[in-house]
């Protein structure tokens, strides 16, 4: 345990001591600027009565961060070490490969969770200016940040496997970029195959991420969606553990 | 301390490291010499757990590199080649980071890092980003690493690479001081240099060791060969006679020198000492010399006569 408080106070160090840190939150706060532009142009013309959090999504901004900026967290994790070799140095001290994955993966999440942060502060500009508790409430609030943070864990998993493949970033990048519109456009999918074919539909709409995010925003937590997004990262993170164990094996 | 037997690397389409066996005792400095590509790193590399060995065993303080890892990983220091470290990490923070990774409790790793950092001479430069830092303090950076945990084997893959003199100096002092205390493993291709540190040393090539001694010993396994040259002022054809009826000289060589001195060069059977016989000799006939020196093959001749590629194949 000591070690891993070490490996991850390490990797946020990283994280929050560099440039592209800084960097990747301004942009994401951009971004959470400009779809909260459009949600008050979008209250302001029509009236509405779902919760304020669901239209953060349907704006396409919120699926365009998770996509593009979760794969530039992940790639520096294991190829920037492979490339530099600091991966050598580490693995020859006495941490166990567990260790060092769920350490990297534990900062890329909080980095992802402090990187939202700013969409935070303007739900409740929304709040403070609609004197409208209704619209948005800890619950509404809770259960998108909780879909914020299960989404991110399963793409931010699948980059850390990309990472640990390669010894490039921009493969690693690339490789988690495919991987995470793939899996997104699975969704897609789902509603295009005619609802005849019984078992394929069902799969496939069990990794529709978009409706079930829909469902997080309205602060209705169905446990078939967490229970999809806590294996699906597990797998990933366990795949991520082989990739670094295949040097013993390769 | 380390027990290799009939280890062997293989890499795709390539052995590196090809049915090896040497065994280290404990605080010993051992040097591992070879040209690049000899299987050195490899070596190193499967010694500190970082790579597995295709077949054989190797053992680290009775305890197999590749099953229990972990306790092996405990007891070593290891420094790879390039010496790859954070580069926006500072000095002291680096150290104590890796410390903290290699087991130490916080307040014994604030000790080890202060003391480490004495040793390898980085106390003034505790808070510089390493990133900034010259090769040389980089190096002592990895150096420092290897040592922080008190490890009772230190692998030093060529840690004086692209160091100045004096940097080479403190680094091989640095690594002479650990002897007794630490087993030293280090690999090299400067031979003076592991001549100067290692009390033993393992002549790699071509994924085989080709000879392991200690230098004393290498040195005299060629000393058959050494030569005795002596600058004579005397006739060329006296001095012929006299040595072609001397038994222990196997052969000479009579070459004029400036003025009436003559440069004979001697080759003595069984690598007898001839310099009294010589100057006996000039006693009798009164000659006049100049010089008598006793030419031994440095370790070098050894080491470039043993990892010569075509001598090598004549070998086999």
């Amino acid at each position: 345990m000591k070690i891993f408080w070490a490996l991850l106070r390490r990797e946020l160090a990283s994280f929050f001591f560099s440039l592209t840190g800084y960097v990747i939150i301004a942009a994401v706060t951009l971004l959470v600027g400009l779809s909260f532009v459009v949600l008050m142009l979008t209250l302001g013309s029509d009236s509405f009565t779902a919760p304020v959090t669901e239209l953060v999504y349907s704006t396409f901004f919120f699926w365009l961060i998770v996509l593009l900026v979760t794969p530039i967290i992940t790639m520096r994790l294991f190829a920037l070490e492979k490339f530099s070799g600091t991966f050598e140095t580490l693995m020859t001290t006495p941490v166990s490969d567990l260790q060092v994955v769920a350490a990297k993966f534990a900062a890329a999440v909080f980095f992802y969770m402090v990187m939202w942060l700013p969409m935070l502060a303007c739900l409740f500009i929304v709040r403070h200016f609609t004197n409208q508790p209704g619209t948005l409430d800890a619950g509404t609030v809770g259960g998108m940040f909780l879909g914020i943070f299960l989404v991110g864990c399963l793409f931010l998993s699948l980059g850390c496997f990309a990472s640990a493949l390669t010894r490039s970033q921009m493969a690693a990048a690339m490789i988690a970029f495919v991987l995470g519109v793939s899996l997104f456009s699975l969704g897609f999918l789902a509603r295009a195959i005619p609802v005849t074919a019984q078992w394929q539909s069902q799969v496939l709409s069990y990794c529709n991420l978009f409706d079930e995010m829909d469902d997080f925003a309205r602060g209705v937590v169905d446990t078939r969606p967490v229970v999809f997004y806590v294996s699906a990262t597990f797998l990933f993170l366990f795949l991520t553990l082989r990739a670094v164990e295949s040097r013993r094996w390769k | 301390m380390i027990e290799v037997s009939n280890l062997t690397k293989r890499y795709a389409g390539r052995t590196a490291v090809s049915d090896i066996s040497f065994a280290v005792a404990r605080g010993e400095i051992v040097g591992l010499l070879g040209p690049n590509g000899a299987g050195k790193s490899t070596t190193m590399r499967i010694l500190s757990c970082f790579l597995p060995a295709t077949s054989g065993t190797a053992r680290v303080a009775g305890f197999d590199v590749f099953h229990q890892s972990a306790e092996v990983r405990r007891r070593i220091g290891y420094m790879p080649e390039s010496n790859p470290l954070y580069p926006e990490m500072r000095v002291r923070e680096y150290l104590k980071y890796r410390a903290r990774l290699k087991g130490l409790g916080w307040r014994r790793s604030r000790e080890r890092v202060t003391t480490v950092m004495e040793q390898c001479g980085l106390a003034d430069v505790g808070r510089r980003v390493i990133g900034q830092l010259s090769k040389g303090y980089r190096q002592r950076v990895g150096l420092a690493d290897a040592l922080v945990h008190e490890p009772e084997l230190i692998i030093l893959d060529e840690p004086t690479i692209g160091l100045d003199p004096h940097q080479i100096r403190a680094v091989r002092q640095l690594i002479k001081s650990l002897a007794g205390k630490h087993t030293v493993l280090i690999s090299t291709h400067i031979l003076p240099e592991a001549e100067m540190m290692c009390s033993r040393m393992l002549i790699m090539f071509g994924g085989k060791i080709l000879a392991a001694d200690t230098p004393e010993n290498l040195q005299r396994r060629m000393a058959g060969s050494s030569q005795i040259i002596a600058e004579i002022a005397a006739s060329a054809e006296a001095l012929r006679k006299c040595f072609s009826q001397i038994a222990e000289i196997e052969h000479f060589d009579v070459s004029s020198c400036e003025g009436e001195f003559q440069r004979c060069v001697l080759t003595p059977r069984d690598g007898l000492d001839l310099r009294p016989l010589i100057f006996v000799l000039a006693q009798q006939n009164f000659w006049m010399v100049r010089e008598l020196t006793r030419h031994r093959h440095s370790l070098e001749d050894i080491y470039v006569q043993i990892t010569r590629p075509d001598e090598e194949e004549e070998n086999e």
